[in-house]
């Protein structure tokens, strides 16, 4: 009877947490503006109770998956009996209705965490936050209740057995790439909250950005991570190989990732300096907004792709909606208030603080280039004009540029100085890393194979230059300590974090420098007996068997590589598979990875006479892409580690004996004062 | 000038000069990349360019993929039931390449009216169809319902004809 009754459950919870959402974006913000402790006090519950209740739904979603109740539409239309039990929990987010449920599940994990988390914020600053977290909630579980119930049911005729998941959606990278990216998309609503927040109450001091700061970081990195496995996860499972194409749904995730990393830097500069105070809050209105607008192309079914699941017209109007709502209050608010927070602090041209100023532009000109090249096909077809296409090319010829030239000036921003520093200082700390580079990044391709290629060099003389830098500063750093190790125990974690995080963007670019420029691809049919060498290392296929997987049928070639005559020999089985439940024919590439190259085997298409058409692809640096990616995600999380944090943390108490006192209710307006002076 | 506003102006003209740049090189960049679409009657009808790349798309004829049996070079029959338009490729096709099916291909059209594709995208619509080929056969005066419906049968018939069961292995 009980378990009969779990869709029944998890909508209804559904419904409870929509409710208690709707308390919680009204009472905490009435009760900032009017200076209720009362109203305000209404937030922590709240948010607790909510993510609670999201937290049941979404079991009980994924109970349904586990039992397979084919009842529940959701279920029927994306499971199927033969599904292995890993695929079914991950299949509750291959699908619209319960990746949306997700998002709200993590929205209100983020809002449950920054109202536990919030320290010694003041409790008016930390009820607009609340409040701000309650309104998105609000529009995201309506958006679930009214458009895409993940809980509908088929009675009373419900089928046999589940339609099954997309075979591409049967894999490891799916299991964990979406929450990744979702976890990220979603944590930048919590940095526009603290950004709206911060305006309404016309309050943006240094603690604000110790608080927020964290915040950026961690959804920052989450983001990073998701991208790289989307990229890793389109390697190898999608069968060509490529690890980037442009596609519109990978730029939805670029876009915050870009507007994202500008305010990771300009946050720094708003701690440290005071300045950039309504960039800031610009950059965390957008990056949140290009979230929305992210899964609104995504959602809508206004794009074809792997990731377009749902094709129904009022499911995109609706985030339409949520994301006009969004753009349209948040830049209100900030053409009201911003005049408010902003501050005066002069800087001289050479410094670290006009660094990182050049950086924040060069990555808005990305994200504006990226955003016009996605957007442009869909606004003309709207309009009419004609259906095109922007194609690789593009992105490439604007992106590859702006990139080099951003690396220019982050080999300067660590070194630099803030507010002002002389020419001279950098260029001696400079000269030598610059020289280096050259030379190195010149050299290096010559001694890969003897072929010299002007992108790779390009690509080693741009990621040198960010490394170089920093190395030499290590040693500037401890030259005064007892000694080398000792120097660098003594720097911040924060220090490690920026180092970790510019290194990764290092090893990225040398990344796919190399493999775009060195990749080999040989497209070959062959038959049991064929030999084709690629790059020193002979395939051959010994044998075409098949088997019988638990929902698939496939066709698989023994592949015997042997590098050179001498070498060790392995073995490499890519497979054909047909999926049963769909009908749906699938790629299973055969890998051998390694840190300086993969080897790549994937089957084509059968020929007829026994033999395949194979395609055998040598891709040299290959993991480096996605090991950048990692370097930069543990960077993000290091510099929150960091000490200054914990000793935020640590005068919580004080913080909250200070708050007991009568005067502190009246903190919103004092403040503000002290933020314009 | 007082210095401060002096730098003002200094950090505007180079924020108005990045922009011009950006500007420029994008819409640039913008004009040498985009690939039109085009349907089988439009292609027919001339209105595609030749030695330009574009995109074409449709179903691929019943009965028209043949295969060289040395190299991988394939030739097909996209068509929308109306015109066709023949395409030479040479490479691996996608998983969910097959006769019935809506298609798309990147190439150049040459003079000897075949379009030569760099790139062959399987597109699995419920219609068959694509919405741009049912919409353009409508801009060319024919009434694409009966052309869908023929679409949907020539494919539906196929993939349970290709179907293997089971039991085949």
């Amino acid at each position: 009877m009980f378990i009969k009754m779990i869709p029944e459950i998890g909508h209804f919870a559904l419904v409870i947490a929509l409710l208690m959402a709707v308390i919680q974006a009204v009472m905490p913000l009435a009760g900032a503006a009017t200076r209720r402790p009362l109203w305000m006090a209404y937030g922590h519950p709240m948010a607790t109770g909510q993510f609670f209740f999201v937290a049941i739904a979404y079991v009980c979603l994924t109970s349904s998956y586990m039992l397979d109740d084919f009842s529940v539409a959701n279920v029927a239309n994306n499971s199927n009996s033969l599904l292995p039990w890993y695929y079914k929990f991950s299949a509750v987010w291959g699908n619209h209705e319960g990746s949306v449920l997700l998002w709200s599940l993590m929205l209100a994990g983020w809002g449950y965490a920054a109202s536990v988390f919030s320290g010694d914020l003041p409790r008016d600053m930390v009820a607009r936050v609340q409040g701000i977290m309650g309104m998105v909630c609000v529009g995201f579980l309506l958006f679930i209740l009214m458009t895409s119930n993940p809980f509908e049911r088929l009675l009373p005729n419900m089928p046999q057995d589940g339609a099954d998941l997309n075979p591409l959606l049967q894999d490891f990278g799916l299991v964990i790439h979406p929450p990744m990216l979702y976890m990220g998309y979603v944590g930048f609503s919590v940095v526009f909250a603290f950004a709206i927040a911060a305006l309404l109450g016309g309050r943006l001091d240094a603690a604000w950005t110790r608080w927020a700061r964290p915040w950026t970081n961690v959804a920052w990195a989450f983001l990073t991570v998701g991208i790289a496995l989307g990229s890793w996860w389109a390697y190898y499972e999608l069968g060509w190989g490529g690890w980037w194409f442009w596609d519109p749904v990978e730029n939805a995730s670029l876009l915050p990732w870009l507007t994202g990393t500008a305010l990771v830097h300009s946050l720094a500069v708003t701690e440290k300096r005071g300045s950039f105070k309504s960039w800031t809050v610009l950059l965390a209105i957008s990056t949140f907004s290009l979230s929305l607008m992210g899964t609104f192309l995504v959602r809508s079914g206004v794009l074809t792709s792997v990731h377009a699941f749902a094709n129904d017209p009022s499911r995109g109007f609706f985030i339409l909606m949520l994301l006009a709502i969004t753009v349209t209050l948040s830049l209100l608010i900030f053409a009201l208030r911003a005049p408010r927070v902003s501050h005066k602090v002069g800087f001289n041209w050479l410094s670290r603080d006009s660094l990182l100023l050049v950086n924040n532009i060069m990555l808005v000109i990305m994200t504006v280039t990226v955003l016009l090249g996605t957007v442009y096909p869909l606004i003309l077809d709207s309009l009419g004009l004609g259906k095109i296409s922007v194609g690789p090319p593009y992105f490439n010829a604007l992106f590859v540029p702006l990139t080099v030239l951003m690396c220019m000036f982050m080999g300067l921003g660590p070194i630099a100085r803030w507010k002002s520093m002389n020419a001279s200082e950098l260029w001696r700390k400079l000269w030598l890393s610059g020289a280096a580079a050259l030379v190195l990044g010149g050299v290096m391709p010559l001694l890969y194979g003897g072929e010299w290629n002007v992108w790779v060099s390009l690509g080693i003389v741009s990621a040198l230059w960010i490394v170089l830098p920093i190395v030499r500063d290590l040693f500037d750093k401890t030259r005064h300590a007892s000694s080398f190790m000792a120097g660098l125990r003594r720097l911040s974690l924060a220090y490690w974090g920026m180092v970790l995080g510019h290194v990764g963007i290092a090893v990225t670019i040398v990344g796919v420098a190399v493999v775009s420029n060195y990749n080999i691809e040989r497209n070959v049919r062959m038959s049991p007996g064929t030999t084709v060498e690629v790059a020193g290392y002979q395939f051959t296929m010994t044998e075409l068997t098949n088997r019988r997987g638990p929902n698939f049928l496939a066709d698989t070639s023994i592949i015997q590589v042997q590098r050179g005559d001498a070498g060790r020999s392995f073995v490499m089985r890519p497979e054909k598979r047909l999926y049963i439940a769909t009908g749906m024919p699938m790629t299973q590439v055969a890998l051998r990875p390694g840190l300086f190259r993969d080897l790549y085997v994937a089957m084509g298409e059968d020929l007829g006479d026994g033999s395949y058409a194979m395609r055998v692809q040598y891709k040299p640096f290959v993991r480096w892409l996605w090991l950048g990616g990692l370097l930069m995600a543990f960077g993000g999380i290091l510099a929150i580690v960091d000490k200054r944090y914990r000793r935020a943390v640590s005068r919580k108490s004080s913080a909250k004996a200070a708050s007991a006192t009568p005067g502190a209710s009246t903190s919103g307006s004092a403040t503000s004062k002290e933020a314009t002076v | 000038m007082t210095p401060k506003r002096k730098q003002k102006l200094f950090v505007i003209l180079g924020l108005v000069s990045l922009t011009a740049i950006a500007v420029g090189l994008t819409l640039y960049a913008l004009r040498s990349n985009i690939n039109l679409f085009f349907s089988p009657v439009q292609i027919a009808q001339g209105d595609a360019p030749m030695e330009r790349q574009i995109r074409a798309g449709g179903m691929v004829k019943e009965g028209s993929v043949s295969r060289d049996p040395e190299s991988l070079d394939v030739e097909f029959t996209v068509t929308d039931y109306v015109d066709d338009v023949e395409v030479y490729y040479s490479g691996i096709l996608p998983d969910l390449f097959r006769e019935g099916q809506g298609v798309v291909v990147v190439g150049e059209l040459q003079a000897d009216g075949r379009l030569y594709a760099d790139k062959v995208l399987a597109r699995h619509d419920e219609n068959y169809m694509p919405p741009e080929v049912a919409q353009a056969l409508e801009e060319a005066g024919y009434s694409p319902a009966d052309f869908q419906a023929k679409a949907a049968e020539v494919g539906k018939r196929l993939e349970q004809e290709g179907t293997p069961q089971a039991s085949e292995y």
